[in-house]
């Protein structure tokens, strides 16, 4: 028992004193989910209003994908993008396996469909709610999918953070593709695994406070976005 | 955004002709084996200034406005704007104000900033140009207010005032009161007279009898998906012609 306060004791210290050791990982693991929800929004944020507004051949099969990927385990995705990295993969040339970029390629593939999943949800709801105005404007989908889009940028802040959390929290497909090098990919998630394996279970508790903080304010941040809209349908997936 | 918007419409809505006058014949829509409009035949053009639609509900009214808008299609009959079929991007020079008013989540003033971009005016001018039209309006101690925060009477005169932002060359209007209290039926009713004497045509939809006889120049009575009469307003509230539109007049329940 004294263990376990000693290590908490240990942990807290180390969050108050900002170890450079702590930081250098909480940092990298910012950069590479930032980075990897940025790209997931880029694709995925069209990619759903399309899928919400448009009616075009392979519509459906295209949200079977999604809904398919959106349940694939992180380790599977860690596993497809190794085999697509790797020296004999086809993007093997690129030599990204065990950099942050293999991470980022990871957790974009990861929470692409999510976000994608979400943007198509509340696009929807908006163009049923915006149809006949919309009409009488006479908006392309395409114009219609803009229109929508900056319509549901709050609801839309939410799928990012959404995502945000799916990646920042996730391990099994970053362990793969960065194979936890120190100083080059060790992220908070696979840093735990490590370090508590170690029996290093301050920098393990520390990194998880620091987890544990992000997924609060990021709850937090989602909850105080949802009331912005009295009409706002639940948000959910509902492919 | 709104700029590749603009830069769209510019040329296109610039160069595109007039709608009016807008021409329906032999429209039908028949929708579960009944016929919600039966053969209507239409014409609202300039000459006009205020066409009320009145009809019992189930006449075909909102059906016959929306495909004279280009918002449906009719199951067959043809519908011409200024002699040509409707396309996308004319419909734009149509206003619409639909029973429910349902703007963007923005402020007043970005709603009309939109509409204006739409039809390609620059976006130097559109603050300008929208601030002038909720000035007509009555409106612009609301313009930095969000539009979906307004109440119901305040949100329908920014759909007006947005409707009529870019000069439409006809206002079609579906029951634009009918969920307002008489203040604001009565607010709304004077930024539309407003906009008649500005020479814009407008055809309202309305089952509100002394409304009619307050805006009405023509009356054209609907019942059963069919018009039944069309005439001037003081000679059909005088002397309505058919039976149903007599009953009508005098309230009794038409079915």
């Amino acid at each position: 028992m004294s263990t376990l306060t000693d290590a908490f004791a240990d942990s807290v210290a180390l969050v108050a004193r900002l170890d450079p050791a702590l930081l250098e990982i909480v940092v990298l693991s910012l950069r590479v989910s930032l980075t990897a929800v940025l790209l997931a929004a880029m694709i995925g944020m069209p990619l759903g209003a399309l899928l919400a507004v448009a009616r075009f051949r392979g519509r459906r099969s295209i949200i079977v994908l999604i809904n398919t990927l959106m349940g694939l385990p992180p380790v599977v995705v860690g596993l497809l993008v190794y085999l697509m990295l790797s020296n004999q993969g086809p993007l093997g040339v690129l030599q990204l396996l065990y950099t942050p970029g293999a991470m980022i390629i990871a957790q974009t593939i990861l929470i692409t469909p999510i976000i994608a999943a979400l943007a198509r949800q509340t696009i929807k709801d908006l163009n049923i709610e915006h149809d006949e105005q919309l009409r009488a404007y006479g908006l392309s989908a395409f114009e219609r999918a803009q229109t929508l889009l900056y319509e549901g940028r709050v609801r839309l802040a939410t799928a990012l953070l959404a995502g945000f959390g799916r990646a920042i929290a996730e391990v099994g497909a970053v362990i793969i593709v960065g194979g936890n090098i120190n100083h080059v990919t060790r992220t908070m998630t696979t840093a735990i695994a490590l370090e508590t394996s170690r029996g290093n279970l301050a920098l393990a508790l520390a990194l998880g406070l620091i987890l544990l903080s992000m997924a609060l304010a990021i709850n937090a941040l989602v909850l105080s976005l949802r009331p912005v809209r009295q009409t706002a349908a639940p948000l959910g997936v509902r492919l | 955004m709104q700029k590749s918007l603009a830069s769209v419409g510019l040329t296109e809505v610039a160069q595109s002709a007039a709608v009016l006058p807008i021409s329906a014949s032999g429209l039908r829509v028949t929708r579960g084996g009944r016929a919600i409009l039966d053969g209507v035949d239409f014409t609202l053009s300039t000459a006009h200034a205020t066409t009320v639609l009145l009809g019992p509900n189930g006449a075909g009214k909102s059906v016959l406005v929306r495909i004279l808008a280009g918002l449906l299609n009719a199951d067959s009959g043809d519908v011409t704007w200024a002699g040509l079929r409707p396309d996308r991007r004319r419909i734009r020079r149509i206003g619409f104000v639909f029973q429910r008013p349902v703007l963007l989540q923005r402020t007043v003033l970005e709603n009309l900033e939109y509409a204006l971009g739409l039809h390609g005016i620059p976006a130097e001018d559109r603050a300008t140009t929208a601030r002038q039209a909720l000035a007509r309006a009555g409106l612009e101690h609301l313009a930095g207010q969000p539009a979906r925060q307004l109440s119901g009477g305040e949100q329908q005169r920014v759909a007006l005032a947005r409707a009529v932002v870019c000069n439409p060359d006809v206002l079609i209007l579906d029951e634009p009161t009918a969920n307002l209290d008489p203040a604001s039926t009565a607010s709304f009713e004077r930024s539309l007279q407003s906009i008649r004497a500005n020479g814009t045509p407008i055809l309202l939809i309305t089952h509100d009898l002394g409304q009619a006889r307050r805006l009405a120049d023509t009356v054209v009575f609907m019942h059963l998906g069919r018009i039944r009469e069309q005439s001037p307003a003081a000679e059909f509230f005088a002397a309505a012609r058919s039976a149903e539109a007599r009953a009508f007049v005098d309230g009794e329940i038409v079915v």
